[in-house]
């Protein structure tokens, strides 16, 4: 064997040198999509789109908000959040409860109807009050949702509590919550939730102007939170995340703490579902216990699984595809669409763990392996 | 001091019946690692067994006595076949066993909903256990929930003799301490798990069988016990027969002693609460097996 005594750098050719330019195509996809999206989301939907079929899609919009969080925190970050209808619905009562208090003072009642008709006494309860702050409402949409989470995540993080034991904690924490907000009736609605918004900040509910400038609202806060997520996943901390979810022990060992990594990645996701709860309120006009509970918790995350969880794109796309579908289909066959969804889980997670986004992927890879040399393929 | 008491005995009886659906998902969840979220469906057909031999079988304690094993029967080929189809492409991915078990899950309650309908339907318990026996003291035990906690012991201490003396639980406790080693040990790991879902699968449907006794039969029975059941296994440590039976008592003590003295929904959050703080002190459960898997 004299190979052996060979110099290391005579055995192995140098690598080949990444060419120093992209291509042009290649370096405008992402903007290119961002500025497709866009235009999609702000000029032609609204063009083409009757005011009922907007007021849809506005609603589909808020499960993608979700959805991008989703990917970020179980596609980049293995964590499989079962309970973002916690932060949603946080962020929706956090809204909705503002939106009550200021159609009861246009109205100069103290009370926001449903408590009148429940009879409690005629002071509203400590915990609302703040609420009536439309900037202090507005911040807990956010501030509240990421609270709970940072909480529950540094206890259960710290602890090295993960993988399914998380799953199970974050899901019996949303089974908690919405057990809980139907058993107060008399504070938060109960079963109903809160219901019947007039306004929003000043503007009518009811003028299908203002229902169009929720969406774009909406769409907006999408797009925004898509540059967000996709900047943190090239980023530094993108690439600890994956890190961490593919092998925590060894980032460990290179002097980072995992559990840091996880929190913010848990945080961020929860913000973003505390805000498309609060822009759900004025989209749908409502926010009840049913929304948030364990189904609805899960259902956050079929949309992300169907489309691709790991790739930002497709996890919205599949959230507004699966929603879209729901809607569709559960009208006209109620039994059918349920064996559906279920069949739908079972084959986007059990044989496609990619989701859609990863037979594009498959393609390209292809197209790629075709046209480059033979060479660099054996590489 | 009476209230309290009667207080405790419904949380041991509401403790026996976590008990005996924890008791499955130790064996799935806890020892094979799969979160298997059919596993209330599993309960709602051993449930529904009964309900459908009780159509043909009048004597209400004969039936009930027969559905006990044909509900494991039935169950327990359910829980076999999920695993033929499903679950054994999915050994190295537990997370996703969740997602894909709760979509078999939703399937499996439309099912039923088409079958028997959508209201909940309802079986006569034998004479023998609606009634009540009073120990004194102004304590009253129901008969029907003393039978469902010595059905829930005698679950445990059959499960616990497969276990410890079998060969096939010398098989299942080889392939979780270390499933490469048994596979070059000559055990068939496959056929292992599938008897190990078996079993698992089985006790669920016995569970349903109990749950006839205390409540409405329906499509979406499972749910409402199933989170309660994964956090006994969670608390009660992995694979660990003894921690699920502590926590099973200790969380339906607590949960029915605190919605005495506040109510159901805070008592929910309250035991959430004490769960969490738990796992601080103790982040593996309440008993940890060890093995050799850095995971």
């Amino acid at each position: 064997m004299t190979t052996t005594t060979k110099p290391a750098e005579a055995v192995t050719p140098p690598p080949p040198q990444p060419s120093s330019r992209t291509p042009l195509l290649e370096r405008l996809r992402v903007p290119g999509g961002f500025a497709l999206g866009a235009v999609l989301l702000l000029a032609i939907a609204p063009l083409a789109l009757s005011d009922f079929r907007l007021a849809l899609l506005a609603k589909y919009l808020c499960y993608a908000i979700v959805a991008v969080g989703v990917s970020l925190a179980w596609g980049r970050g293995g964590l499989l959040v079962l309970g973002q209808g916690v932060f949603f619905g946080l962020g929706g009562y956090a809204m909705a409860m503002h939106l009550k208090l200021a159609d009861a003072a246009d109205t100069g009642e103290k009370l926001p109807d449903f408590m009148q008709l429940y009879g409690t006494g005629d002071t509203l309860p400590w915990w609302w009050e703040p609420f009536a702050n439309p900037v202090f409402a507005l911040a807990m949409t956010v501030i509240l949702p990421m609270a709970v989470a940072a909480l529950l995540g540094f206890l259960v993080f710290r602890r090295r509590v993960k993988g399914a034991y998380f799953a199970i904690l974050s899901q019996a924490l949303a089974a908690a919550l919405s057990i809980w907000l139907v058993g107060q009736q008399a504070t938060t609605g109960g079963t109903n939730g809160l219901t019947d918004m007039q306004g929003f900040f000043g503007y009518s509910l009811d003028d299908p102007v203002n229902q169009k400038m929720v969406y774009f609202v909406i769409a907006v806060v999408l797009l925004l939170l898509m540059a967000l997520a996709r900047q943190l996943f090239v980023s530094r901390y993108g690439e600890l995340l994956i890190a961490v979810r593919d092998s925590e022990e060894r980032v460990r060992f290179l002097g980072y703490n995992p559990a840091n990594v996880k929190l913010v990645a848990y945080v961020v996701a929860a913000g973003m579902a505390g805000l498309a709860g609060a822009l759900f309120v004025p989209a749908v006009g409502i926010i009840s216990p049913a929304l948030i509970g364990i189904v609805p918790s899960i259902g956050f995350v079929i949309g992300a699984a169907v489309g691709g969880r790991a790739s930002l794109v497709g996890a919205v796309l599949g959230a507004v595809a699966v929603a879209w579908a729901q809607s569709t289909l559960s009208d006209a066959f109620p039994a059918g669409w349920t064996y559906f969804q279920g069949l739908l889980f079972v084959v986007a997670v059990g044989f496609l763990p990619g989701g859609l986004a990863s037979l594009l992927t498959v393609a390209r890879n292809r197209r790629k392996a075709t046209t480059s040399s033979g060479s660099e393929v054996a590489v | 001091m009476t209230v309290i008491l009667n207080q405790s005995f419904t949380g041991i009886s509401i403790g026996a019946v976590l008990l005996l659906i924890a008791l499955g998902l130790t064996l799935t969840f806890g020892q094979m690692g799969v979160i298997n979220m059919a596993h209330g469906e599993f309960i709602m057909a051993g449930a529904y067994t009964t309900y459908v031999l009780q159509k043909s079988i009048s004597s209400a304690g004969i039936s009930l006595l027969v559905a006990l094993p044909v509900a494991f029967v039935v169950a327990g080929l359910m829980g076999a076949l999920l695993e033929w189809l499903l679950i054994r492409r999915l050994y190295t991915r537990p997370l996703d066993t969740l997602l894909v078990t709760w979509g078999v899950s939703l399937m499996l309650q439309q099912l039923a909903r088409d079958v028997f309908g959508a209201p909940n339907v309802q079986t006569h318990a034998p004479d023998l256990l609606t009634d009540n026996v009073s120990v004194g003291g102004g304590i009253t035990l129901a008969n029907s929930r003393l039978f469902i906690l010595g059905l829930a012991l005698l679950c445990v201490l059959a499960l616990t003799l497969i276990l410890r003396t079998t060969p096939l639980g010398r098989r299942i406790r080889a392939v979780v301490q270390n499933r490469d080693l048994a596979e070059v040990s000559g055990i068939a790991t496959g056929q292992v798990d599938r008897m190990t879902f078996f079993i698992g699968s089985g006790l669920a449907g016995v569970a349903g069988v109990a749950l006839t006794l205390v409540g409405p039969i329906g499509p979406t029975m499972g749910t409402n016990y199933i989170v309660d059941a994964f956090l006994v296994v969670v608390v009660g440590g992995i694979g660990q027969l003894k921690g699920s039976v502590i926590t099973a008592f200790a969380l339906g003590v607590l949960q029915s002693v605190l919605e005495y003295s506040t109510t159901v929904s805070v008592a929910k959050v309250i035991v959430l609460v004490a769960i969490v703080a738990f796992l601080q002190w103790r982040p593996q459960g309440l008993y940890t097996l060890r093995t050799r898997s850095l995971a």
